[in-house]
């Protein structure tokens, strides 16, 4: 492992609309182990947060505490980040979010973050819909602490020190997708083709947008029989669909057959187009979504790419009906009514 | 039988059954002797319940500008069976019962030494009224009528106070003020009145208000520039955010119908917390209001933003401990755990309000406190002060006044640092206090990582020593430099003249000034000092040296504030005698002298028999 990122550039490297190169998306150097699935998310927010052509500085990173919550420093170094407590991201996210409707907001958070100690913060995030990139790192185990089973480890998975867990494993995008989240996604950090074009329609989608990436830890849950390692997501990825995400006013070039394709509009115009791998799956039905992941569940594979998504939803600002200016950019004079009114509080107060 | 014989000068309790609606009967008779020109205080004694238990309220009236609690109760409205006989025999001797004798009372309920006044409330209200509902609340405002008669009320006050509720649901002025006449009329006709305990016009509160501390907070962030609070529901804390809520949608709608504010209810306490924090770290003014027991779950969350250096506004309500404690019983038993707040070291600051004014402006400065010293403040009021009407001077504004935002950054000033690199944590100014950058403020500079790890002045992440002790020593100068701008202590007299000093805070204040009157007429004389904030100043460390003795009044058990002038300043114990009221209820001034004069004594006899 180096520990000095290379400055050079390749002169001609390819600018997005805003005149940025990729690499002015990065962070700092990763210190997390050689391998890490984590680092390859951050690679893949890294591409999707340029294709996206978006401003860096408009993006604000949150994370809990752990492994996964370390990267927010990985990518984007021109955005504002905040490593918080520990399960707690969600609430710190919503109160930004409060702040500031006009950025996005990208958290990243891990199994132990979300699945146990933040379960609370997580599933009410969910459920008011919150504006937000919600990305759980998913390695079934605790990194910082040394390979601990987690909360989101199978019934009967394996770990390093050859223990087999005996308790039912929380399915986060179920759960997700129960509590009402209205983007629901599954990934696996090696699979780059798929995870990209999800994070950009995640950041489009305007309400809560979940992706749960199964991300191994190659320290403590990459061993023969956990079912998180790199061999055993690899052997039993099932993708719902090829995904496409089309920016706003740009032709369709891809064609599918007649009756296995179909295309979502988002928030901003932009387009999916979605290429059905699964029969009797509608991404714009909750219902048949679930059933997807109950059968891939009962097929002992992983669902992956887009489960659900319902583009009409109402975030959480609409749902308070917050004035369009973002209430920190609200000045005195429009927030203090001021020493007159204080008057005529006091002569209702006799 | 002997009578009390006490113009302006009594109390009235009312024993009722909550959920029945006396609440709104019990003020109108606290606001019309308030409207009379006289001192009022209002204590509501509710149970951990919605409807059924007993509750009371109780009114001290006073024409000599105090305000505390007192003791003894110069007529009781006893309208409650299930509490009748303790409620009887709390009643002074030579004092007043007044009861619904629509049934008979039986002779165990008879004391030889109170004056009984029977008003058939039950039997007259269900031959009035014919709605079930209106029968069980005109009860109330019938024995309402009935003391206006025996208490010598002025009858117009409490007709125009009828005519204001209901303004604008005129059909209920008339069975309302029907219903105060039959009980007016009755003591009219049955007994003699004015009673020997009564009230005389005054006008000595014309230009004075009556408000809930918490209410008062609520506006005061209202003043302040909140724009989003997140709260967990708590007793007795819920009203701030009510309140601030109700002030917001009077005040902060924006032309297109939108609003110029948010709320969110909580998943808990740690959510709240994580919100407000959230909130003030991306540039908006935000808070959170808790009890005890919040406070304890918010723990955490208060390590962060003192060690990451975010502002945030916390209105701590408190009310007794530990545990679930009373949770309807006033304490003063957070101040250790808010002025330390969080694993590692930690220090806060603390405003003591004792009035519902200075709920309003401690709130409001709270809010420039916080973003001036980046870290969060916690506004230290009681359910006494929260939950209870407090007679105080009107609120102020001045209209000149500016939002302290503190130490930002525009994205100007970042363009004109050129190629110099911004350290969110170097102390440029050497006063602790560094700057800060609000998310999205510049295209290319001012972004950082915040984070409860361990950074070096960068802001980037580092386990070193030096540059984690650089850290934690300038965040002791910022609290250095917190002393010069928190509000100092109220002095009560120029010059300290005498051996031994009292100090006190929050609500224990208007009973410790009657108690300092009270002392002197038995000879005893005491320099005071009232508390305001923590950390303490030098005003503080002077008062105590100038004197051979500090009496300190608390409402806990331990002694709290003492303990934190004895880790801060380094008093010895000995010197500080605390005066220590924790049963749940408000201190009264009696408690205040008794508690002075039993330590004074002890000494005296001491130094006796060294002598």
């Amino acid at each position: 492992m180096s520990y000095a990122r290379p400055k050079f550039r390749h002169p001609q490297l390819p600018k997005n609309e805003l005149g940025y190169t990729q690499d002015y998306y990065e962070g700092s150097i990763s210190t997390l182990c050689a391998g890490c699935g984590h680092d390859s998310i951050s690679a893949a927010i890294v591409q999707a947060c340029f294709e996206n052509n978006i401003e860096p500085h408009r993006v604000a990173k949150m994370s809990g505490i752990g492994c996964s919550s370390k990267t927010p420093a990985y990518f984007l170094s021109h955005s504002h980040g905040f490593n918080s407590v520990h399960g707690r991201m969600p609430s710190v996210a919503t109160g930004a979010n409060m702040a500031n409707k006009g950025l996005v907001y990208l958290g990243v958070s891990g199994d132990g973050d979300t699945a146990s100690i933040g379960m609370g913060q997580f599933v009410h995030a969910v459920r008011r819909n919150l504006n937000m990139v919600y990305i759980v790192m998913n390695n079934g185990c605790y990194g910082l602490t040394k390979g601990q089973d987690s909360a989101t480890a199978d019934k009967g998975s394996k770990n390093k020190a050859g223990n087999v867990n005996d308790f039912e494993s929380i399915n986060l995008a179920s759960l997700a997708l129960e509590l009402g989240a209205t983007f629901v996604a599954q990934s696996f950090s090696g699979d780059k083709t798929q995870l990209v074009p999800l994070i950009k329609a995640a950041m489009k989608h305007n309400g809560f947008a979940f992706l749960n990436v199964i991300s191994p830890c190659v320290t403590f849950n990459n061993n023969v029989g956990s079912t998180k390692s790199y061999d055993f997501v690899r052997e039993h990825q099932e993708a719902t669909s090829t995904f496409d995400l089309v920016p706003h006013k740009t032709e369709i070039t891809t064609k599918y057959d007649e009756g296995t394709t179909k295309s979502v509009v988002m928030h901003d115009g932009s387009l999916i187009q979605l290429h059905k791998l699964e029969e009797k799956w509608d991404p714009q039905n909750k219902l048949s979504a679930m059933t997807a992941l109950e059968n891939a569940k009962n097929k002992g594979e992983i669902l992956t790419g887009l489960i659900y998504i319902n583009e009409q939803s109402e975030d959480l600002h609409a749902l308070l009906n917050t004035s369009d200016t973002p209430l920190n950019k609200l000045t005195q004079d429009v927030l203090c009514p001021g020493t007159e009114k204080l008057k005529e509080i006091n002569k209702t107060l006799r | 039988m002997v009578g009390l014989d006490k113009v302006n000068d009594f109390v009235v309790k009312f024993a009722n059954v909550n959920g029945t609606g006396s609440a709104s009967a019990n003020l109108l008779f606290t606001k019309s002797i308030f409207r009379m020109g006289l001192y009022v205080s209002p204590k509501n004694f509710f149970p951990s319940n919605i409807q059924g238990l007993p509750t009371w309220y109780e009114v001290r009236v006073n024409d000599k500008g105090y305000i505390g609690r007192r003791d003894g109760v110069d007529l009781m409205v006893a309208v409650n069976a299930q509490s009748l006989k303790a409620d009887i025999s709390e009643v002074k001797p030579g004092g007043y019962l007044l009861y619904d004798s629509s049934k008979m009372l039986y002779s165990e309920f008879i004391r030889e030494d109170v004056n009984y006044i029977g008003v058939p409330l039950m039997e007259m209200c269900n031959k009035e009224f014919a709605d079930p509902r209106q029968r069980l609340l005109f009860k109330n405002i019938m024995y309402v009528g009935a003391l206006s008669a025996l208490l010598d009320i002025e009858f117009a006050v409490l007709e125009s106070l009828i005519s204001e509720q209901f303004a604008g649901k005129e059909k209920l002025i008339a069975p309302n003020i029907k219903a105060l006449k039959l009980g007016a009329d009755y003591i009219k006709a049955n007994y003699k009145y004015p009673l020997d305990i009564r009230v005389e016009r005054r006008n000595l509160t014309d230009n004075l208000i009556m408000m809930e501390g918490n209410a008062a907070c609520g506006l005061g962030a209202v003043y302040a520039g909140a724009t989003f609070a997140a709260w967990y529901p708590i007793t007795p804390s819920t009203s701030v955010v009510e309140g601030f809520m109700d002030y917001c949608a009077e005040f902060r709608n924006a032309p297109d119908g939108k609003k110029n504010y948010a709320i969110v209810q909580a998943e808990d306490e740690l959510a709240a917390i994580g919100m407000a924090i959230g909130a003030n770290w991306n540039g908006a003014r935000a808070f959170t209001a808790t009890s005890g027991p919040g406070l304890s779950l918010m723990n955490e969350f208060l390590g962060l933003a003192y060690y990451a250096e975010i502002p945030v506004v916390l209105v701590d309500v408190q009310r007794t401990g530990p545990s679930t404690g009373m949770p309807t019983r006033v304490q003063q038993s957070d101040v250790l755990m808010a002025a330390y707040a969080s694993h590692g070291d930690t220090k806060h600051v603390l405003l003591f309000p004792s009035t519902p004014k200075e709920c309003f402006e401690m709130t409001a400065d709270a809010f420039d406190l916080a973003e001036q010293l980046q870290t969060p403040v916690l506004v230290m009021t009681d359910l006494d002060l929260g939950m209870n009407d407090h007679v105080c001077a009107p609120l102020e504004w001045d209209e000149n006044r500016k939002f302290k935002r503190g130490k930002v950054l525009s994205a100007e000033d970042l363009d004109k640092l050129g190629s110099e690199r911004y350290g969110r944590y170097l102390d440029v100014d050497k006063d602790g206090i560094t700057y800060r950058t609000i998310p999205a403020t510049h295209p290319t500079k001012g972004a950082f990582v915040t984070r409860g790890t361990s950074r070096d002045e960068y802001a980037t992440y580092t386990e070193e020593g030096p540059p984690y002790e650089r850290n934690m020593e300038r965040l002791i100068r910022k609290f250095e430099t917190a002393k010069s701008y928190v509000p100092g202590p109220q002095v009560y007299n120029h010059e300290n003249q005498h051996d031994h000093g009292i100090i006190f805070y929050g609500t224990s204040t208007q009973s410790s000034e009657e108690a300092i009157d009270l002392l002197k007429q038995k000879g005893i004389y005491l320099d005071a000092l009232r508390i305001k904030s923590f950390p303490f100043n030098e005003t503080v460390e002077d008062f105590i040296a100038a004197h051979d003795k500090i009496f300190l009044v608390e409402q806990n058990r331990d002694a709290q504030l003492k303990s934190l002038m004895m880790i801060e300043l380094g008093i010895p114990s000995k010197k500080i005698i605390p005066v220590l009221n924790y049963e749940g209820l408000p201190i009264t001034a009696d408690f205040v002298v008794k508690g002075v004069e039993k330590k004074l004594v002890k000494k005296r006899k001491k130094s006796n028999s060294i002598g």
